[in-house]
């Protein structure tokens, strides 16, 4: 069925009859031309992009749980494309044009929202940085506007402009940046890619991948052995684990990252504003929770929940931010487990064993990425050549120290980034 | 979360850093690039279960330990200090 107001509106008037489940239910089949370990928001959009932009649909997704039960359900939903590095910078471009384009591609309402992203900075430094930044963007194609702090002040006049410890010197505003509903990105997808055949397999675990010869040859799962010429592994939070059945080791450390959210309010925060003292970002839902979060927890961990010092650490900065914040109450808060690769940047890559392909290390950028990374893993699994938009995303840049995208500048270490 | 520190007792978690994987207490031989340096640096056994890591005493009585933790569950086995050596 394609969804419409008209539709809405009809369903409405015949008793919401009509509207069918938004994908089927299917029993894997002992053989795929394509197997995707990993039914999140990646390996759903590699999915629906294999079928949709190169006709392969003998594909099936295989996910241990429910479809967009992961990281793309425990996020805080920022999309953005103000990167300043070669490699990162045309990828998350190439991301955020999919992302305008996506709710009229997909025929769902993903709720995407550009509503503005600001990064507010703190000294003279922090602004020669942050312009620098600026100007990156603009060379790649895309917006950003240095604000003063006057400028500043016209948007986000509830800001405390009276605190000395890291005054408020301006901002750089990226008017196209700005937030998405998570779970309806997994949702349409999946729905996209069922439709065009696609096998969306649910509490299916991958708990081998089968490597003759130094090809793959297919995968052993909880619901039996599937053949397939080709395996994309797309699990990131899990990464380590899933590529150890291939007997790879990755440059990649598991991290908790915290967020949280209020009881619903009235409208109060418009963008997306971003502290530049530390970690602390903050929105509003449509649903009217300010959405929240800091800094990972920084110890490896799997937990899916966080420590209580970097949760005091997050609502501190915040109240020195905006006070106005300090009498909402905080409703619930989670943790997402980050792929932190030592780079602190994704990898989208084929892998040493023929017909092997590897999708993660997306740190704490990931939702941002989902319609770009796969758009380009698709490319990359149906031509065997990387996407031009992900040239740099290697996985052996870590091995010759070639490319490295160090956002950061903090070196290609674990615990830096 | 709270680490058993050999010398201080059990502490909380905002005393101490962590370095990473115990891994991280064996270097390679020598000062040129190689394979070794590689996996050294930068790649991970990342275990979802029981695992040991270097951790920083920093607020406390300034020692490296080697502390034993499950990443899932954040229980805390024990801690030893790291020049006491052994994996």
């Amino acid at each position: 069925m394609r969804y419409s107001g008209l539709q809405v509106l009809w369903q409405g008037l015949t008793g919401n009859r009509g509207w069918g489940p938004a994908w089927r239910d299917p029993d894997p089949k002992s053989e795929y031309d394509i197997v995707i370990i990993g039914g999140g928001g990646h390996g759903l959009a590699t999915a629906y992009y294999l079928a949709a932009e190169h006709g392969l649909t003998n594909v099936a997704v295989l996910e241990k749980g429910y479809l967009g039960g992961g990281n793309v359900g425990r996020n805080t939903t920022i999309v953005r494309a103000n990167y300043g590095l070669p490699g990162n910078s045309e990828f998350y471009s190439h991301s955020l044009k999919l992302w305008e384009g996506l709710e009229q591609e997909l025929n769902y309402n993903v709720m995407h929202s550009q509503r503005g992203i600001i990064n507010l900075f703190h000294s003279d430094g922090q602004r020669d940085a942050f312009a620098r930044r600026g100007n990156a963007m603009i060379n790649q194609g895309d917006d950003a506007i240095l604000l003063d702090r006057a400028g500043v002040r016209k948007m986000l006049p509830y800001l405390d402009y009276e605190q000395t410890r890291f005054p408020i010197y301006g901002g750089l505003y990226h008017p196209r940046g700005g937030s998405a509903r998570h779970d309806a990105v997994a949702w349409g997808f999946a729905r996209g890619a069922d439709r065009r055949g696609v096998d969306l397999i649910q509490n299916c675990e991958v708990t081998g991948i089968d490597i003759e010869g130094g090809a793959v040859r297919g995968v052993q799962t909880t619901r039996g052995a599937i053949r397939a010429k080709k395996v994309g592994i797309i699990v990131a939070g899990r990464s380590s684990q899933v590529a150890a059945m291939a007997g790879m080791r990755l440059p990649i450390e598991s991290h908790v990252l915290q967020a949280f959210v209020t009881e619903g309010l009235k409208p109060v925060i418009d963008h997306v504003v971003t502290y530049g003292m530390g970690h602390f970002y903050i929105s509003q839902s449509d649903k009217g929770g300010l959405v929240f979060g800091g800094d990972l927890d920084f110890y490896a961990s799997y937990a899916a929940r966080g420590n209580l010092p970097m949760a005091e650490h997050v609502v501190e900065a915040g109240m020195t931010l905006m006070p106005m914040i300090g009498k909402a109450r905080m409703l619930r808060s989670w943790g997402g487990i980050m792929d932190m690769s030592s780079d602190g940047s994704p990898i989208i890559d084929k892998t040493h064993i023929d017909g092997l392909y590897f999708n993660g290390g997306w740190c704490y950028g990931g939702f941002k990425a989902v319609p770009g990374s796969g758009h380009c893993m698709a490319h990359l699994m149906a031509t065997d050549r990387p996407h031009e938009a992900a040239t740099k995303h290697r996985l052996d840049r870590f091995t010759t120290g070639r490319g490295l995208m160090d956002e950061e500048a903090t070196g290609s270490q674990h615990n830096l980034h | 979360m709270q680490i058993p520190c050999p010398l201080c007792g059990p502490r909380d978690l905002r005393e101490f850093s962590v370095r990473g994987h115990a891994l991280g207490a064996k270097r390679p031989e020598g000062e040129t690039w190689s394979v070794d340096w590689d996996d050294f640096i930068h790649n991970r056994d990342n275990p979802a279960g029981r695992t040991e890591e270097l951790w920083f005493h920093g607020g406390g009585c300034s020692a490296w330990l080697i502390v034993d933790r499950d990443t899932v569950t954040h229980e805390v086995f024990g801690a030893r200090l790291a020049s006491e050596g052994g994996q």
